[in-house]
């Protein structure tokens, strides 16, 4: 049967890794090749490289640094961060991505999760959303989590599925950064919802939340998050080996 | 010389480097006569069987891959390419395949449990049937990377692996000379560069 799976998340800016990270194993922390081959190594079921740039530049770097990470690491590769159309599919899936992850873009252009589906199979698009509770509503939220868009979250989620979107990252910006644990109650309603696979993201603090994560809702598929990884409070080799030894199926 | 059929489905660039970090050279081409010259032949994919199977019967590489292959040139399909080998296909209508192997593919849904998603996509493991030239370097019990949403049946004669998706899914065929993979070595980790290994040393 299909493992669960865990994902780590590189925020790239400029093709260096920003937020730092906090490995002695590494020369260069904020190389995103060196920490892709490094998670890859631990054991990482898969990667999310977040492009952050603002600049054309920035994004030359950045698809410059895909393409080294594609030429190393052989686990399934998705990228987000400004995919606005479907030559932005294109220029990261000609790097090396394997999956191609869109949020704002989506919002603005609700077809573009057709569109792209259409042209490259719906396992390549990746909706990811920004939720967050407005008056006991789930609302879908833009431009990083600071706009809220008004649109009902479960409704654009089964909408975008409808599309094509292949697979949801659902990232709950109350939980995100709070450490307290995933959003239980809004994932079960995702998962509830839709039939392709869901990701849960925002407010992994420890390995028991992995564990409650996982044992909760057992239609999730696969748990992301950033700066636990990165800063070491979480081993990647070490929860995946908890989570084996709690009866949740791992590839170790 | 190792070929990788370039018939404009998919996505090379990951495969091609897996061969090169095992150090080997592979040359990705469209042209007959280079494939006629090749060693190996690698036969990659993703999309659709039908448009698949159309392009390579345009544009007569289809041809040349089934006379290589009873020149007893060892093939390797994987993914989609695993699924031309076979003689027909119920995906969007009927299409034919290679006929490189007996066999047709339909459609995961038929066999599956409900409440198992389609496409079958993430880590599974492969549970190792038959002895074959691919698992040199494996053991039972590995995990390697499936997306896919059609798998092969009716091919009892040359499955190796199987991998469990609520129903025995086909992962690993063999057929003399002809070998496919239905998840993608290339996204497997090192048990994905162990099976292109073991292909490559294929004498």
């Amino acid at each position: 049967m299909i493992t669960k799976r865990i994902i780590p998340c590189l925020d790239v800016r400029d093709g260096r890794v920003v937020k730092g990270v906090n490995f002695g194993k590494l020369s260069d922390v904020s190389s995103p090749v060196e920490l892709a081959e490094y998670y890859s190594e631990c054991g990482a079921d898969e990667l999310v490289f977040y492009d952050i740039t603002a600049s054309a530049e920035g994004r030359k770097l950045f698809t410059d640094v895909l393409k080294e990470t594609a030429s190393k690491v052989f686990i399934p590769f998705t990228v987000g961060g400004g995919i606005n159309t479907v030559d932005d599919f294109d220029r990261v899936l000609k790097c090396g991505a394997d999956k191609v992850s869109v949020n704002s873009g989506a919002i603005r252009n609700p077809s573009l999760v057709a569109e792209a589906s259409k042209k490259y199979g719906a396992q390549c698009v990746v909706l990811s959303v920004d939720v967050k509770r407005v008056d006991g509503d789930f609302k879908v939220f833009a431009k990083g989590g600071r706009e809220n868009t008004g649109i009902e979250a479960i409704s654009w989620i089964k909408r975008c599925v409808d599309m094509g979107a292949g697979e949801v990252v659902v990232n709950s910006i109350d939980t995100d950064g709070v450490k307290k644990g995933f959003d239980i109650e809004l994932l079960e309603k995702v998962c509830d919802a839709v039939t392709v696979p869901v990701i849960a993201s925002g407010g992994a603090g420890s390995i028991d939340h992995f564990v409650e994560l996982f044992s909760t809702i057992p239609q999730i598929d696969a748990g992301l998050a950033a700066s636990i990884f990165h800063f070491g409070e979480v081993e990647i080799a070490t929860l995946k080996r908890t989570l084996k030894e709690k009866g949740i199926l791992m590839r170790i | 010389m190792i070929v990788m059929v370039n018939y404009g489905v998919g996505n090379l660039f990951s495969l091609e480097r897996s061969f090169n970090t095992i150090g080997q050279e592979v040359v990705v081409s469209e042209s007959r006569e280079i494939i006629e010259k090749a060693d190996k032949i690698i036969l990659p994919g993703v999309g659709a069987f039908g448009d698949a199977s159309q392009k390579l019967k345009d544009s007569g590489l289809g041809e040349v891959i089934c006379e290589r292959a009873k020149a007893g040139v060892p093939i390797l399909g994987i993914c989609l390419g695993m699924q031309l080998l076979f003689e027909k296909s119920s995906e969007y209508g009927e299409n034919e395949g290679l006929g490189l192997i007996k066999g047709r593919i339909d459609p995961i849904a038929q066999y599956v449990p409900r409440g198992f998603k389609i496409p079958h996509i993430g880590w599974n493991v492969l549970n190792i049937k038959k002895e074959s030239k691919l698992f040199k370097y494996l053991s039972d019990g590995d995990y390697v990377y499936f997306v896919h949403s059609f798998c092969a049946v009716d091919c009892e004669d040359s499955v190796t692996a199987v991998t469990d998706y609520g129903a025995p899914i086909t992962a690993c065929v063999e057929s003399g000379n002809v070998m496919g993979c239905q998840f993608h070595p290339e996204k497997s980790g090192k048990t994905g560069l162990n099976i292109l290994r073991a292909f490559c040393e294929v004498e």
